[in-house]
């Protein structure tokens, strides 16, 4: 990874704020037993009303209170590290996967590379979400299975987009000349080819904690996403979705978080793309 | 064009099978068992077995993919758990409400991402550019359902304007299908703007220019007949995302749609429906993107079909 391009990154303010921003959420997740001012899984008396309903954002509770008197601001401190996690684990084993096909179907070429990217022209005949309800609805639902089933939806596009980069790469004389000199295959993937596809990679995998979040938020807002107790953004709505006329911080300031990360992802994303690809440059 | 139609037709149909096979697999591994699930908890064991057999699932795995090709075939997606009818027939049923959502929605996105890519390009590397591509970036960072619940408390609660939910008339649309058109819109602002910097930069802008052609119909008339071929093929690629979020959307507005259908069936874990709804939507999919190709080949000369 050149120089110049981090330097192109650090010049990028829009980029540098969205890394600010997602500064901001790895911290809030990882100190959330600290930052919390409660725990986000007691049940307070004086959090619910008289009349036993939500109360909003006040002194004692700044975000307001949820249907059975927890306070706001902990359950979304906490929620942040669920969505870290399966932002890591699901992309990380998306991007896994994804680099690892599209790494050996761009060599190989041929029936193999041609086999697993019609693999990924069926996986794209899916709609996403579907799949992963279908996939959801079959497996009960936990943190991990959540995981697995975004990576097992997530991984298509990023193998798509290395296995066009590795058959451009694949096809340069200092590849032939590794070769020449004796380098096995296993020597020439991970040497000579996957160090330079890791700026796409870390791209893609940028952009796709993005996409990560906003699926986990969705699976749980649709009630088959990550189980409570556990805190999660899209659960938070889930849980709140018919009182929220009547308190409607409590889709408020979960929307606004789960936009400012994904958002925060997407600028990184995309300031990294223009600062790392060289065909995107001028643009 | 015959051999490229030809061609064309036979991947998409490989690829149809590829998705059968799919959700065929998928309805194998589920824990339940759909023969207890249709015979119900106080079957003896004999109706359980007469209805394995009638299903036809004591036969070897090939033969059953083979039956369920033919099902599919004829039309036949399978009977719902819970409501004992036919998925197809369900599905039938609320493929216009759906699709009128879709109209809607692409009408919003269109609305919103042609006007904001154009000004974004016109203006490229300004502040308004850069807001532009900050607030469409914004948009889809959005899910949905955030975007449908706020848009509901403010318009349909505490102003008005529209119905809180419901099926019936244009008011009821217009909710929904925006919904939908601020969280896509942003990708087509994005997918405008960098297709009009492409095509602003060609000689013939600048000649159109040079001529006196006023700028208003350099932009509309020279440059957007260019740039907007990629927005067709998008339109065509957009089925898979736009079903993805009728499912959210038609549940948070009460839409009676396949969306919605699929919501219901998720929550009381009825398998064949969601299959069905995965099939059908995968088959939209297809047929969207062999569409927009062909539209795009039929529009543009340039595009030599391979």
């Amino acid at each position: 990874m050149a120089a110049s391009g981090w330097k192109r990154f650090a010049r990028d303010r829009i980029g540098l704020a969205g890394s600010v921003v997602v500064g901001i959420f790895v911290v809030a997740a990882l100190a959330a037993p600290w930052l919390a001012p409660y725990d986000p899984t007691e049940q307070f008396f004086e959090g619910l009303t008289l009349e036993g309903s939500p109360r909003p954002p006040n002194p004692e509770f700044w975000l307001g209170t949820d249907l059975l008197g927890r306070d706001l601001l902990s359950r979304l401190l906490y929620g942040a590290r669920t969505s870290l996690i399966i932002g890591v684990v699901a992309n990380g084993a998306a991007v896994a996967i994804g680099t690892m096909l599209g790494l050996i179907a761009g060599y190989a070429g041929g029936w193999l590379g041609g086999a697993v990217m019609r693999f990924t022209d069926l996986m794209m005949a899916f709609p996403a979400l579907l799949l992963a309800i279908a996939l959801a609805a079959i497996f009960a639902p936990s943190l991990w299975i959540v995981a697995m089933v975004i990576a097992l939806v997530n991984w298509v596009q990023i193998a798509r987009v290395i296995y066009t980069e590795t058959r451009a790469l694949a096809a340069r004389e200092y590849i032939e000349a590794a070769r020449a000199l004796g380098a096995g295959h296993a020597r020439i993937l991970f040497v000579h080819l996957l160090p330079h596809l890791l700026p796409t990679i870390l791209v893609w995998a940028t952009l796709g904690i993005a996409a990560t979040v906003l699926l986990e938020a969705t699976l749980s807002f649709l009630g088959i996403g990550v189980r409570p107790p556990t805190p999660s953004w899209g659960g938070i709505i889930f849980e709140s979705q018919s009182y929220f006329l009547t308190a409607p911080w409590l889709v408020f300031f979960p929307g606004i978080a789960i936009m400012m990360v994904a958002l925060a992802f997407n600028l990184m994303g995309d300031a990294l793309r223009d600062a790392l690809d060289p065909t995107q440059r001028g643009r | 064009m015959g051999r490229y139609l030809v061609r064309r037709l036979a991947a998409a149909v490989l690829i149809l099978l590829g998705v059968t096979a799919i959700t065929f697999a998928l309805s194998f591994i589920i824990p339940a068992d759909p023969v207890r699930m249709i015979a119900g908890r106080s079957a003896t064991p004999e109706t359980v077995e007469s209805i394995r057999q009638q299903l036809g699932l004591d036969r070897p795995v090939w033969e059953q993919y083979g039956s369920y090709l033919l099902r599919l075939a004829q039309g036949d997606l399978g009977r719902s758990y819970v409501q004992k009818t036919e998925v197809a027939e369900l599905v039938w049923s609320r493929l216009p409400a759906t699709l009128l959502l879709m109209a809607g929605a692409i009408f919003f996105e269109l609305a919103i991402g042609l006007p904001a890519g154009i000004l974004a390009a016109r203006k490229r590397g300004t502040a308004a550019d850069r807001g532009i591509m900050i607030v469409s970036f914004a948009g889809v960072s959005t899910p949905h359902f955030v975007v449908g619940l706020l848009l509901l408390y403010v318009f349909a609660y505490l102003w008005g304007w529209f119905p809180m939910s419901g099926y019936g008339s244009l008011a009821h649309l217009v909710l929904p299908a925006l919904t939908l058109g601020i969280a896509n819109g942003g990708w087509y602002a994005r997918m405008i703007r960098s297709s009009m910097v492409e095509v602003l930069r060609q000689d013939y802008i600048r000649t159109a220019r040079a001529k006196g052609v006023a700028e208003r119909s350099v932009i509309v008339v020279h440059a957007l007949r260019n740039a907007i071929l990629p927005i067709v093929a998008m339109i065509g690629l957009d089925i898979g995302i736009f079903m993805s979020g009728a499912v959210v959307v038609e549940s948070v507005f009460g839409w009676p749609g396949i969306g919605q259908l699929a919501w219901q069936a998720i929550q009381r874990l009825d398998i064949p429906i969601i299959m069905g709804v995965t099939l059908m939507a995968a088959a939209g999919i297809v047929l969207g993107n062999l569409l927009a190709d062909l539209i795009v080949s039929l529009v543009d000369p340039r595009v030599r079909l391979r």
